[in-house]
C-alpha cells in the first residue's frame, strides 16, 4: 500500500475554496431582493435552465466571445478551460470503468496513475490515450500563457492588467500544476507503464536520468501542492470570476436586473470580472492619456472599496467595453448605479418646473438642448414638417426642461424624475401619436424611462425613413460620398444602427469602414463624462475625425446633435446632420421640379410638347 | 429715522477675517480650470434652466468667491446638468464638473455641520 499522505494538501485546498464559496454565494444569493430571489427559484424549474448550462459552458469552458475576438487568445483560453474539464470528466469516467462503480474516494481520478498501477481493465489504454491527449492540449494553453506574459501582439492585445499578490499566488500555482502532472505521471508511467504517447514517452526517457522511486511520491506531493494552493488563493484572486461567472449567468437568465442601489447582484458582476483587460484596448481614454479609468480598473476599485469620484466620473459611457467584454457585465449601468450612491445626498428638487400648457398636434417635435446648439439641425426638420404638411408641435421651441438623461448619467435618478414627470405630461396633454426626438440622448430616456402609452417614440432618422417610405417627401440624390458615425446613445445605447444607413443611401454613397456599428468611435463629446478636460475631449475627437479622413469621404454625416458639434470643430471634414441632407435632398428635388416646369414653360409649339409627355407635368 | 422717509441698510462690507473659502478652496482643488473663468456670460446665455427661471451661472463664481454657502445652495439646485454651458464655453471650463462640485462640497459642509 503506497504512502498516500501526499494528497492532503489538495482535499485541504479544495475544501477551503469550497466552504469561502459556499459561503459567499449564499450571502449573494440572500441579499437579493425578495422577487428576484423568486424569481430564481421559479426559473430553476423552467428549461431556462438549460439555457443558462449551455450558456455556462459556451462561456465559461470555450469562450467562444474571446474566440471573436483573438483566435490565439480564445485557444489559450479554451484548451485551459476545457481541457482541465475534460480532464476532470474523462479521469472521473476513467475511475468509473476501473471500479466498475460510482463509489469510490473523490480524490481519485486526481491521483489515478498514481494508485492504478497497470493496463489490467476495459478500455484502459483508450482512457490512456484520451488523457494524455487532453493534459497535451492544457500544456499548450499554459505554454501560451507563458508566453502571452511576454509577447502580447500575437494574443491581439495591447495592454493587459496587473497582477495583485492574491493573482501572483494564484497564477503562479496554476502554471505549475499541469507541469508538474506532466512529469507525475511520467514518472508513474516509468515506473508501472501506464501512460501513453506522452506520459510514456517521457517516463521512458525520465528513467535513464533520474532514480524514479526515489521521486516518485516526492514529485505527486508537489503536484498535490500546487493544486491545493491553487484552491486556497482562488477565492482571493482573480480567478474568483470562474464561480462567480456560472453564478451571475444563473441570475442574469433568470431576469434579474441592476438596481438603482448597489446590491448584491452589483457585487457578483463585480466578481464576475475575470481582469482580461480585453475592455482597455477599446477604451479611447487612452487616446487622451487617461489610464486609469476603464472600466476593469473602476470593477476592481469597487471590490476594494477604493473608488474615488475622479475615477468613477471620468468615462464617456460610450458602451465600448461593455460590447468588448467576454463575460456580458453590464459596465454602463454597473457605473451608473456606484454614481447613484455617489451623489445620493444632493438631488435637486425642481420645485420650480411649471406646468405648462400642451398644444394638441399629431406629432410632438422634441429638439433636445443639444439640437438647440446646432440650428441647423431643428431649422431642416421644422422645413421637413412643414413640407410634409404635417401637424406638429415643436415642444421644447422656447423653452422647456432638459429631457433627464444628463442627470441621469451623473446618477441623479431622484433629480431626473421631476423633469420626467413634468415632460412627460406635457406630451400625454398634447395628445399626440408620434414624438420625434432629435438628440440620441433625449431619444434613449424618452424611449427608456418614460412612460408614454400609445406614443411612439422616434429619432428623426428612424423618422424621416418612413416619411420618405411613405412617399411624404421626395429627395434627389446629392452624389456625394458619405461615412456615417453611430452616435453611441443611438447605436450601442439604442441598437439603432441599419435605419440611419438607410436613409443616407437614399440620398448619398455610403462608404463602409471598419470602426462602425458596434465598434464605432465615440466622438468625445459625450456628456457622460464629468472629469474630463476640454483638451482631452479634443484628442479623442481628432484621433475619429483622422481615421474617418483616411476614407476620403465628402462628408462625415451623424444623427447626434452633440457629435456634430464635437466634430465640426474640427473644421477639417465637412459634418452634418441627417436630417440637413435630407432637408438639402428635397430642395434639390424641388430644384429640379421647378427647373422642369420652366423648361415647360418655355415650349410653346404644341407639336413640342407632345414629345415631353413621359415627363410628369405639374400644374 | 423712519420720519423722515429714509432708511437704513446693513453694512456690505466684506470682512475677510470672516471669509468662508472651503467651498472655494474645494471646487479649485478638483477643477481648477474654474479659476480660468472670465464672466463672458456665454454660459448663463444659453443656458436651458436659466430660460425657465431666474438662475445665473456666472453669477455663481462670485457667490463661491464670497463664500455664500446659503445662497448658492439654493441657486444651484436650479441646474439641470444639460451641458450646453460646457460646449459653448470659450476657455474651456469643465462647468458641469464645478456644479457637482458645489453640489458636492455644500452636502459635504452641510453634514460636518450638522455633526458637529
Amino acid at each position: 500500500m503506497p504512502n498516500n499522505l501526499f494528497i492532503y494538501p489538495f482535499l485541504l485546498g479544495i475544501l477551503i475554496m469550497l466552504v469561502i464559496i459556499a459561503k459567499r454565494f449564499s450571502k449573494w444569493f440572500i441579499g437579493l431582493s425578495k422577487i428576484d430571489k423568486i424569481r430564481v427559484w421559479k426559473k430553476l424549474r423552467t428549461k431556462n435552465t438549460i439555457y443558462s448550462i449551455r450558456e455556462a459552458l459556451l462561456e465559461g469552458l470555450l469562450h467562444h466571445k474571446i474566440f471573436k475576438k483573438n483566435p490565439v487568445l480564445g485557444y489559450m483560453h479554451m484548451s485551459l478551460a476545457f481541457g482541465w474539464f475534460l480532464l476532470i470528466v474523462v479521469g472521473h469516467i476513467e475511475t468509473i470503468y476501473y471500479y466498475g462503480s460510482i463509489s469510490f474516494p473523490f480524490y481519485m481520478p486526481v491521483f489515478f496513475r498514481y494508485f492504478v498501477t497497470g493496463h489490467e481493465f476495459y478500455l484502459s489504454r483508450f482512457f490512456a490515450i484520451i488523457m494524455d491527449f487532453l493534459l497535451l492540449m492544457v500544456l499548450s494553453g499554459v505554454t501560451l500563457a507563458y508566453l502571452k506574459r511576454f509577447l502580447k501582439q500575437p494574443f491581439g492585445m495591447k495592454k493587459t492588467t496587473r497582477l495583485k499578490p492574491g493573482d501572483k499566488i494564484a497564477l503562479t500555482s496554476l502554471w505549475c500544476i499541469f507541469p508538474l502532472r506532466f512529469m507525475a505521471e511520467s514518472v508513474s508511467a516509468g515506473i508501472h507503464h501506464n501512460g501513453s504517447f506522452l506520459t510514456q514517452t517521457s517516463g521512458n526517457l525520465i528513467e535513464h536520468i533520474l532514480p524514479l522511486n526515489a521521486i516518485h511520491t516526492p514529485i505527486w506531493f508537489a503536484y498535490s501542492t500546487a493544486l491545493g494552493f491553487f484552491f486556497v488563493a482562488l477565492p482571493f484572486s482573480r480567478y474568483m470570476h470562474i464561480p462567480t461567472e456560472i453564478f451571475f449567468i444563473f441570475l442574469k437568465n433568470s431576469g434579474i436586473k441592476l438596481k438603482k442601489h448597489v446590491n448584491t447582484y452589483s457585487q457578483v458582476q463585480v466578481f464576475s470580472c475575470s481582469r482580461c483587460g480585453i475592455c482597455l484596448d477599446s477604451c479611447q481614454l487612452n487616446d487622451a492619456g487617461i489610464r486609469n479609468t476603464q472600466s476593469v480598473y473602476v470593477l476592481k476599485k469597487i471590490r476594494d472599496k477604493k473608488l474615488t469620484d475622479e475615477e468613477l466620473f471620468n468615462c464617456l459611457l460610450c458602451g465600448k467595453c461593455q460590447h468588448d467584454c467576454p463575460v456580458d457585465i453590464e459596465l454602463n449601468n454597473l457605473r451608473i448605479t456606484q454614481r447613484i450612491e455617489s451623489t445620493l445626498q444632493y438631488n435637486s428638487s425642481y420645485d420650480y418646473l411649471k406646468e405648462t400648457k400642451a398644444e394638441k398636434a399629431d406629432i410632438v417635435y422634441f429638439a433636445g438642448c443639444m439640437t438647440h446648439l446646432t440650428p441647423a439641425i431643428k431649422k431642416s426638420m421644422v422645413q421637413i414638417f412643414d413640407h410634409a404638411k404635417l401637424n406638429y408641435w415643436f415642444m421644447d421651441e422656447d423653452k422647456a426642461p432638459c429631457c433627464g438623461r444628463p442627470l441621469m448619467q451623473a446618477g441623479q435618478y431622484d433629480a431626473a424624475e421631476k423633469l420626467i414627470l413634468n415632460n412627460q405630461k406635457k406630451i400625454l396633454d398634447s395628445e399626440a401619436k408620434t414624438l420625434v426626438v432629435s438628440c440620441p440622448i433625449c431619444y434613449k430616456v424618452f424611449n427608456e424611462d418614460y412612460s408614454l402609452p400609445g406614443i411612439e417614440v422616434k429619432h428623426h432618422s428612424e423618422y424621416l425613413l418612413e416619411l420618405i417610405n411613405a412617399s411624404k417627401i421626395e429627395v434627389s440624390p446629392l452624389q456625394q460620398t458619405v461615412i456615417y458615425h453611430d452616435p453611441c446613445e443611438l447605436g450601442r445605447g439604442s441598437g439603432i444602427y441599419e435605419q440611419p444607413r438607410e436613409l443616407l443611401q437614399h440620398t448619398n454613397t455610403l462608404i463602409k469602414i471598419k470602426n462602425e456599428k458596434e465598434k464605432s468611435y465615440c466622438c468625445g463629446g459625450s456628456l457622460a463624462n464629468i472629469k474630463i478636460q476640454m483638451d482631452e475631449r479634443y484628442k479623442i475627437k481628432d484621433k475619429a475625425v483622422e481615421n474617418y479622413r483616411s476614407y476620403n469621404p465628402d462628408i462625415l454625416a451623424t444623427s447626434c446633435p452633440l457629435c456634430k458639434k464635437t466634430f465640426a470643430r474640427d473644421g477639417k471634414l465637412a459634418v452634418h446632420d441627417i436630417s440637413e441632407l435630407i432637408w438639402m435632398a428635397i430642395e434639390k428635388n424641388e430644384m429640379e421640379k421647378l427647373e422642369l416646369n420652366e423648361q415647360l414653360a418655355k415650349v410653346t409649339n404644341p407639336e413640342q410638347f407632345w414629345e415631353l409627355e413621359e415627363v410628369p407635368i405639374q400644374d | 429715522m423712519n420720519k423722515f422717509g429714509f432708511t437704513t441698510q446693513e453694512s456690505r462690507a466684506i470682512d475677510y477675517g470672516q471669509f468662508d473659502d472651503r467651498l472655494l478652496s474645494y471646487v479649485q482643488h478638483h477643477e481648477p480650470t474654474f479659476l480660468i473663468c472670465m464672466s463672458c456670460g456665454a454660459c448663463t446665455a444659453t443656458c436651458s434652466a436659466g430660460n425657465l427661471i431666474d438662475f445665473n451661472i456666472r453669477r455663481l463664481s462670485l457667490l463661491i468667491r464670497r463664500g455664500e454657502i446659503l445662497q448658492l445652495s439654493n441657486e444651484i439646485d436650479k441646474c439641470m446638468l444639460c451641458g450646453k454651458c460646457t460646449l459653448v464655453c470659450p476657455r474651456g471650463i469643465n462647468t458641469r464638473n464645478v456644479i457637482m462640485l458645489i453640489k458636492k462640497g455644500i452636502s459635504q459642509i452641510k453634514q460636518s455641520e450638522n455633526q458637529n
